[in-house]
């Protein structure tokens, strides 16, 4: 499709970040190829949601070099503006918008963003929200729906711009068990689809069956990238090892 | 696990919450006889108010009030021209007429302002004025009933509503050219008569309709990745905040008439305005800006992630939010500028204050001080009262959504 669909559609060469003396990206080098699903996993605070933070330029980086569907994120408004328009965020705390009913939600970029008369960006919103089982609350304002409806609903918003690419940063991490599931389901089917995601998690029972690879963090490191076969049953480092012990048996 | 498979669910039906009743005597002995000191407490606090209550009540029934109706056009509207007055009148139906269109467009609050606002101008109809400015009050009410049909019919049309938000914006500049007049067409006022109430309404109506842009603006400014915007609008901020207001208008109507050549120097009028509006806009911006620091992060990062860029972030998502979030202290900040209006008597403009004390000065009227400043309590508690009633009003319906 694009000229660079052989190179990978997100490419990060050498990446690093740092917060203030922190040093929270320590070198990141990966490919990513369309259509892949990428889980990343490892312990608190080992830099995971800076490194997807970083693909839509929510973190800036300073050193090294990041490629997204061809355009380089640099300080360029332009390219920020192209990149943001081609990937979607999925964030811990759904982060709508409160004043908005769910509806405007997600027509709302549409609207502002791609310029799209106000009926057709409604109209998309409404498929969406059917696609993401939510029709009848459309009405509604954020604040009047259960986690699990407002994280379908975040879903349905960063659909709606119809990205190349999404990101889901632990989208379940603050939901009830018994609603993990009907997100999970959301996202399942969207990988089903053929959208290229990253997502970090801990629902191991997930990565095992969407993800195409899995990448282990640990300070702000790459430790290892493996698919879920070889990642769960034969980890190379120790410390891979010794993650999976913690996040498996008990 | 077999337990558990076997327990029923029995739903048992919804029961109403008890009503809790306390018989009076209960509640009187809870509250205002528990104790013996509570009981001295009661006995003296209730002898204060009933001595209170009734000085009040003989002082009320035996005072001159004929002061009020007999002066009632000086104290609201000055030595405004009487062949003028017309103008003024004009002003309220076309304020009436929108207020009506809106509340039929819009139900809720809007309507309920503007019934309200009709209902009080028959009410005032019924009392003993003569009979002209009955005639003009019923106009009111006549001019809101059919804006109201109006905006009915026009509800949901989409250049309806653009038109209304249009007129709405158009009635602050005609308002003050129908009351003030301009050159060569409608004889212009200025100081050449004294304004009274109209003055603190107009001075109150201008600060807050300009304060406020300025104060959201100077809020924004402060936050600003500019380092000059933001070091400037600060420094607005706080040197405003730092001096008393009376001060700022003494300077104003002073210092200017000294530093500037009378052709190029603006009315004193207009400075006094400019004033006010110069000092509320700091006090908004903090108000604004107490909002703007209560949105969290997560609303500039979700929309940065659909791709809005700053001022749509900023005019669409964060601004609402935080506006919302300040409403009762920017209603605040309204209520204390209009009465910061009557400030304006120390420079020699007369206003409200102002004409109550030269009214007070005729023979006439002598020793009627009480009676004159009751009224002004009365019509600036009104005024006042509206505002925060509206305000209270607005935070519930706006409320919907939050989290
Ligand atoms: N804005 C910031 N300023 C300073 N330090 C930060 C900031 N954001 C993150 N950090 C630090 O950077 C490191 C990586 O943070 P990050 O949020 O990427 O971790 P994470 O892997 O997502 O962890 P978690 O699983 O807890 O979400 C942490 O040590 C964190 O304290
Ligand atoms: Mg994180």
């Amino acid at each position: 499709m694009s000229v660079t669909s052989n190179e990978g559609i997100i490419i990060y060469r050498d990446v690093h970040k740092w917060y203030g003396d922190f040093h929270a990206l320590r070198g990141i080098t990966f490919t990513m190829q369309k259509g892949e699903v990428i889980v990343i996993c490892g312990p608190s605070g080992s830099g995971k949601s800076t490194c997807i933070r970083t693909i839509n330029r929510l973190e800036e980086h300073q050193r090294g070099q990041i490629i997204v569907d061809g355009v380089e994120l640099t300080n360029d408004l332009r390219n920020i503006d192209t990149i943001r328009r081609e990937v979607g965020m999925v964030f811990q705390q759904f982060n709508l918008f409160p004043h908005l009913r769910v509806l405007q939600n997600v027509a709302l970029a549409p609207f502002w963003v791609l310029k799209m008369k106000k009926s057709k960006a409604e109209e998309i919103a409404i498929q969406l929200l059917e696609r993401v089982g939510i029709p009848e609350q459309a009405q509604k304002y954020p604040a009047q729906l259960s986690g699990g409806q407002q994280q379908r609903v975040a879903i349905a918003r960063a659909l709606a711009m119809t990205p190349k690419i999404m990101l889901f940063d632990e989208p379940t991490s603050a939901l009830d068990p018994e609603m993990i599931k009907e997100v999970l389901d959301v996202m399942k089917e969207l990988a089903r689809s053929g959208m290229t995601m990253i997502v970090v998690t801990h629902e191991m029972g997930f990565a095992r069956e969407v993800a195409n690879r899995i990448v282990f963090f640990d300070f702000g490191q790459l430790i290892e990238e493996n698919t879920p076969e070889e990642f769960f049953h034969n980890p190379q480092h120790e410390r891979t090892k010794l993650f999976l012990s913690q996040i498996l048996d008990y | 696990m077999n337990d558990n498979q076997q327990i029923v669910h029995t739903v048992k039906e919804q029961l109403r919450p008890p009503i809790e009743r306390i018989p009076v005597f209960r509640w009187l002995k809870e509250n205002l006889f528990s104790s013996w000191l509570n009981v001295i407490l009661t006995v003296v606090s209730t002898a204060l108010i009933v001595t209170v209550v009734f000085g009040l009540l003989k002082w009320a029934l035996g005072a001159r009030w004929e002061v009020i109706p007999a002066n009632l056009k000086l104290l609201l509207v000055g030595t405004y021209p009487v062949e003028y007055l017309w103008r003024v009148w004009t002003t309220g139906y076309m304020i009436a007429f929108l207020l009506g269109f809106s509340g039929g467009s819009h139900g809720g609050l809007m309507r309920r302002v503007s019934t309200t606002a009709a209902l009080i101008s028959i009410v005032l109809a019924v009392l003993p004025f003569p009979w002209g400015t009955r005639g003009w009050l019923v106009g009111i009410a006549v001019a809101a009933a059919v804006g109201f049909g109006l905006g009915y019919l026009g509800k949901g049309i989409r250049w309806c509503k653009r038109l209304e938000i249009a007129a709405w914006i158009l009635s602050f500049p005609i308002s003050l050219v129908l009351l003030n007049g301009v050159g060569g067409i409608l004889p212009v006022i200025g100081r050449r008569t004294t304004w009274g109430f109209l003055l603190n309404l107009i001075g109150a109506v201008v600060g807050i309709g300009l304060s406020f842009p300025i104060g959201v603006l100077l809020a924004l400014g402060r936050r600003s990745e500019l380092p000059a915007v933001r070091w400037v609008c600060t420094a607005y901020i706080e040197i405003i905040r730092g001096v008393p207001l009376i001060s700022l208008l003494f300077m104003a109507s002073i210092m200017l008439q000294l530093l500037l050549p009378a052709n190029i120097r603006p009315d004193l009028l207009i400075r006094a305005m400019m004033t006010v509006t110069a000092f509320s806009a700091a006090y908004m911006a903090e108000n604004v800006r107490g909002g703007l620091q209560a949105i969290p992060r997560g609303q500039y990062e979700a929309a940065s992630a659909v791709g809005l860029n700053k001022a749509l972030i900023t005019i669409l998502i964060i601004l609402p939010q935080a506006l919302r979030l300040v409403i009762p202290a920017i209603v605040g900040q309204f209520i204390s500028l209009f009465m910061d209006t009557t400030l304006f008597g120390f420079i020699a403009i007369l206003e409200l204050l102002n004409i109550t004390r030269s009214i007070m000065g005729n023979i006439e009227w002598r020793g009627t001080i009480f009676e004159l400043y009751v009224f002004i309590g009365i019509v600036f508690w009104i005024l006042c009262y509206s505002m925060s009633y509206i305000s209270r009003r607005m935070e519930k319906t706006l409320g919907v959504g939050e989290r």
